[in-house]
Parts: structure tokens; sequence; C-alpha cells
């Protein structure tokens, strides 16, 4: 399968491009332009490359989850371990590669968005590494649950902003951060979190990620002898999903299955499943799938994992899934939340709620596919920050 | 053909002044309040009527504009409502716009809504976040159904995307004053005229200047060199403070009534 992307105008098929205001194009138009100077440097590529080794801990290692297998119909389960990257989760790969950018566009000022805070902290993370000013946008309900992570973001010297508008949560964090971008463009970068937004967010994102995929691709070569039968990942807006599937994409016979956010039920009305239960439509500046109404209005996402809720997904996956590339399937709260006790007590490692719901999926393909079958799935997130929700999920006293 | 909004730019072209354009969300304050609004503003000599259409993430709007959104979202108000508040202002005899994001737009069906524009009397759409690039579709609509494509330009736009952008546009150039978000200020950015200027050099459309006008002295020095005066937020302010309907009304009034003297003064 040949898989056409018009990355000039940043279109995949219908979805991608620039919904955004024209006092930001100037900006989008040095960012890819950078970006594109960058991919081509190689000073560049050798300076993201010495810190994801010295810094981030690349190459993350493969794990096998034996115990956790035998619950996935005995199929052999790869872990990619993006959790022991520093700061604990794939994110930190694309901060650097923008922090990078950031500072070779002349820019002294980051924002970003966050829902759960992992992305904020990253930023913050990597503003501090390079010495750059960092604001944090965040929807104020998010900052009282997760108090935790805007103490780390603090201690990390970046400034914390509750954002107040709308429903408060991640949606309306990007709302306010574009309101700052599109007010402070000329000393500011974007940090955008996701392989969302206008262009050249997706693709830019998507090629700091694509490294997951590059280095597992190998791994499991050389550990197998041949390719996994499928690639799994949890998606949100579907920056990990599409760091670890890209690699895997011409590879016809891999199958790459994305697990949504259920909620309580894509049929409740209440989940993050954009894909499975939303339809064609603009936000944040792309044109992908939306949870929205008969009007158009953004409805309000739900899910037990903040870093997957989110109403709308990264164009790129919207045109897999249009081509059929990719399949995507939703995992239910309480079925991401029993993988997650299951994981935690058979591999000792406690993943982020987010990465739990590829977990859940693995259980339901590893038994589709049968005992023969080679499963690479993202470990997208170690979950120290989920612990609290864990413990108020299964009744543990704290 | 010419719509409506065409036929006011020669007219208040042929009077030496600029036009006063009024920005009001359907169903802000209420679905009745707004068509009061809406008789007021006209009454008071407004030249002609942005109708917003609310919409759940508004990254171009201030602070101001995001509450009565929020407002009219809560009451439900669809695309319906805002082709019955179009309608209510092309009715009252005044040049007739919609102001949307784009989602809504498709939601709708893109050619659908063109064509609802054109039946409710609406002369065309501002899109402000519908880039050249992304308007293929649209502007085969707005053509075929004689409507005005409305885009806006910002002080960050090069000289050659203005000549790009203003040779896509019909009815008017909408000049985003300041680098920012919607909202009344106290001073209207120096930007705004230089913007003017360099929009001047690659077309003959009017253009009209938004962000930021709250006052006659304000409406007075950007109608010396711009063809119109957008004022939004400046109303909704009024609409959204709890006084009762009849005094918000009566403050509308006056500050309209001033402004239509502000852009009469300029030149």
């Amino acid at each position: 399968m040949s898989v056409e992307v018009n990355e000039q105008v940043g279109h995949f098929g219908q979805f991608g491009g620039r919904f955004v205001p024209e006092a930001l194009i100037g900006a989008l138009n040095e960012l890819e332009d950078a970006h594109n100077a960058a991919q081509k440097d190689p000073l560049f590529l050798a300076e993201l490359t010495e810190l994801h080794r010295t810094y981030t801990g690349r190459p993350s290692i493969i794990t096998e989850a034996k115990r956790f297998a035998e619950y996935a119909g005995g199929a052999r389960i790869l872990l990619k371990r993006e959790d022991l990257n520093h700061t604990g989760s794939h994110k930190i790969n694309n901060v650097l590669g923008q922090a990078l950018l950031t500072k070779r566009m002349g820019k002294k000022r980051i924002i970003a968005e966050t829902g759960a805070g992992q992305h904020g902290v990253a930023a913050a993370t990597a503003a501090a590494l390079m010495g750059l000013e960092c604001v944090v946008y965040m929807g104020e309900e998010d900052t009282r649950r997760q108090a935790l992570n805007v103490a780390r973001m603090k201690l990390l010297g970046a400034e914390v902003f509750p954002v107040t508008s709308g429903s408060r949560t991640l949606k309306d964090a990007i709302n306010e951060a574009m309101r700052d971008w599109v007010t402070n463009v000329d000393t500011t970068h974007y940090m955008l979190g996701t392989v969302a937004g206008p262009h050249p967010f997706p693709t830019m994102v998507r090629d700091f990620h694509k490294i997951i995929g590059e280095e597992s691709r190998e791994q499991v070569l050389a550990l197998c002898g041949r390719l996994p039968d499928a690639v799994l990942a949890c998606i949100g807006g579907g920056s990990n999903a599409i760091g670890i599937f890209h690699a895997f994409i011409p590879d016809e016979a891999v199958r790459l299955i994305g697990f949504e956010a259920g909620g309580d039920g894509v049929e409740t009305g209440r989940h993050a499943a954009t894909i499975t239960g939303g339809s064609p439509g603009v936000l944040h500046g792309t044109r992908s799938y939306v949870l929205q109404d008969d009007n158009g209005q953004t409805i309000e996402s739900h899910s037990i994992s903040a870093g997957l809720d989110y109403p709308g997904v990264g164009p790129e996956h919207a045109y897999l899934h249009e081509l059929g590339r990719a399949e995507y399937r939703a995992i239910n709260d309480d079925a991401a939340m029993n993988a997650f006790a299951l994981f935690c007590k058979t591999e000792g490692i406690i993943p982020a709620i987010e990465t739990a719901h590829a977990l859940a999926g693995a259980m339901i393909v590893g038994h589709e596919l049968g005992s023969e079958a080679i499963l690479l799935i993202n470990l997208s997130g170690r979950g120290d920050k989920d612990v609290q929700t864990a413990a108020n999920y299964f009744g543990i006293p704290l | 053909m010419s719509t409506a909004l065409d036929e006011l730019f020669v007219k208040v072209r042929s009077e030496n002044r600029a036009a006063l354009i009024a920005y009001i969300p359907a169903g802000f304050p209420s679905k009745s309040g707004c068509a009061r609004a809406i008789a007021v503003l006209v009454d008071a000599g407004v030249d002609a009527i942005e109708i917003g259409f609310p919409y759940s993430d508004p990254i171009m709007d201030g602070p101001t504009i995001q509450e009565a959104a929020e407002i009219a979202i809560k009451a439900g108000t669809t695309a319906a409502d805002v082709l019955s508040a179009l309608k209510t202002a092309s009715d009252a005899g005044v040049a007739a716009v919609v102001m949307t994001y784009w989602n809504p737009v498709e939601k709708y069906g893109v050619d659908e809504f063109a064509q609802a524009i054109a039946v409710h009397g609406g002369s065309g759409v501002i899109t402000p976040d519908l880039t050249i690039e992304e308007s293929g579709r649209w502007l085969a609509a707005t053509s075929a159904h004689a409507i005005n494509p409305i885009y806006v330009v910002a002080p960050s736009t090069s000289d050659a995307r203005l000549a790009q952008v203003a040779a896509k546009t019909g009815g008017f150039v909408y000049a985003a004053s300041v680098m920012g978000v919607t909202g009344a200020r106290a001073t209207v950015s120096v930007d705004a005229a230089a913007l003017v200027n360099r929009v001047r050099a690659v077309t003959s459309l009017p253009i009209c200047v938004g962000l930021g006008v709250s006052t006659r002295e304000q409406a007075k020095s950007v109608a010396a060199y711009a063809d119109g005066v957008i004022v939004g937020s400046a109303f909704i302010k009024i609409l959204l403070s709890n006084e009762s309907e009849e005094i918000a009304m009566n403050a509308l009034s006056f500050l309209a009534k001033e402004l239509a003297a502000g852009v009469r003064e300029g030149r």
C-alpha cells in the first residue's frame, strides 16, 4: 500500500491543513521552514541524538511481558519502554526537538498546553534545560485534579496559568495557548504537545516521535527475526501512537491498532473515542475527526485518563483510518483499569492509565491472533502520576 | 451583482465618511434580546450588522465575546437562530453578514451555508480562521450564491500575502488592528493605520478596522483612514452588565449614536 501524503501543504488526504487566524500564518511558515531545515541539518540531528542518549536515556529498551501474555491468548507481548525515558513518558522526544527549534528561531519564550500535566512537565523540563521562559496553560479543573504536576512544573521554573474559560480542561487550555500565541507570536514559540493543530505541528511532532517506531522495528527484528504481527498504542491526540506506527506503515502485513478512550462506553456519549464515535470536522486549526454536535460545537470528552481526554485527534490518524491502514477501537474505563491492575501484578510495572488502554487492547487482540502472534505495544508512560486516581478507583485508602 | 454591503460602501464613500459596523452574537443576550438589540443598533445609526455564530472554541476572541458566546450556546442557539438574526438585521434595512469560525460551516454544509446566507438576506460571511489555502469549496459556494467572502488580515501578514488574501476577498477586507484577541482597548494600536495603508496598496476594496474600538474618539480617529469601523466587545460589555434590559438597551443606543457620530467626524 502506498500512503500518499502531500506534506508541503500539510495535508493527509482530506485531513490536516491550516485553519487559523491570518495572524499566525507567518509564525507557522517560520516554524515549517525551521523544521524542514533542521531535519536536513546534520548538526541539529546530531545534537538531538546526543541529548536523547545522555539526557532522555535513548534508545529505550524492549521488555517481554511473559506473565501478562498468559492473559492475552499466549501471544508474545513486547513492550517498548518509553516509560523509562526521563520525565516518565514519550513526551520528552517532542519537547527536546521543539526546544532546539525554538533556540534556532531565536525565540526566548515557550508556551504549552497540558491536560494531566505530562506534556506541561516535559515542556517545563526542556525549558529549564535550555534556559527558556515557560508558561503552561492548564484548565483550572485539571490544576486541582493534578496538583502534584502543577508543583512539579513550578519547581522546574515554569509559570502555570489556570484556564477558567469553557469547560476548564485541556481543550480550553489549547484555546488559551492559541490566544497567547496570537498576541505574542514575535517572541514566543507554541510547543504543542501532540500530533494535532495546524500544519506543521502534526508532521513536526510526528518527526520527533517516529524514533520510537524506528528503534523498536530494529529491536523486534533482532529479537524475533521477524516483524511483529500487530503494533498497539493508546491514542488521545495520537503522538505516542503515530511515533510507534510510522516506521511500520510501509510493512503492509503489520497491523496498526490504536485504542481510544471509551470512557463510560461510546454508546453513552461519555467518552473520548474521537475516531470511533466522532465525525470529520475542524478543531484547533486542523481538519480531522472531532466530537461535535449538530451545530458543529465541540462536545466535551470523558475518560478516566486525563491524557486521552481530548475531543480531537491528529489528522494523520484520521487519514490512516480512512485508508484502512490503521484500525481504531475504543476501550472503556473499566477495561483499562482491569488491565492496569493485572499488568501491575504480573509485570511489576505501574503503567500510565493512558497506556493501560493499549494493554487492555492487547488482551483482546492477543486472543484474536493466537499464541503464535507477536504484539508490539508502546508502553508510552509510567503510572506514578496516576496512583491517586487508581487508589480512588480501587478503593485503596490513602 | 453587488450585495447590500457593496452598495453600502459606495454610499459611504459618496458621503466621505466611514461606515459603522456592529457585532452581536446570535442568541445573545437572549434570542429576543438579540432581535431587540439589532433594532436599537439600526435605529441609532449603525450601517451594517455582523451576526456572530457562537462557537465552543473561539480562539480569536477575548473574555467578553467568549462569555457572550457561552451564554448563547447554553441557551441552545443553533444555526437556524443565526440565520434568523441575520434576517432580522437585513429586514431592518442594513447590510447584514455572519461572522463564524469555520467548523459550524462545514457541519452545516459549505454550499448549503452560503445558500442559506443569501436566502436570509445576508451579504456575506466573515471567516476568521479559514485560510485562503483551505477556501476552494467556500469560494465556489460564495460565488454561486453571490455573497461576499470576507477575510481577516493582521499586522503580521506580509505584503505578498495581503495581496493574495485581498484577491480572494469580497465586500471588504477586515483589518485586525492588533496582534491579539478581540476586546475593548484603551488605545487603538498604531499598527492599524499602517496595516490599512499596506492593504490599500494591494486592493481597491473597502477596508474596515476591528479589534479594540469602544469610544467616539477612537471611531473618529479610525474613520480618518478606514472605510469602516467595527465594534463588538464594547456593545457586548453593556449587554453583559447586570442592568435591566431596558437600561442596557438605552446604554446600547447611546453608545451606538456616539460611534455613529464618530465615524462622521473622521475626515
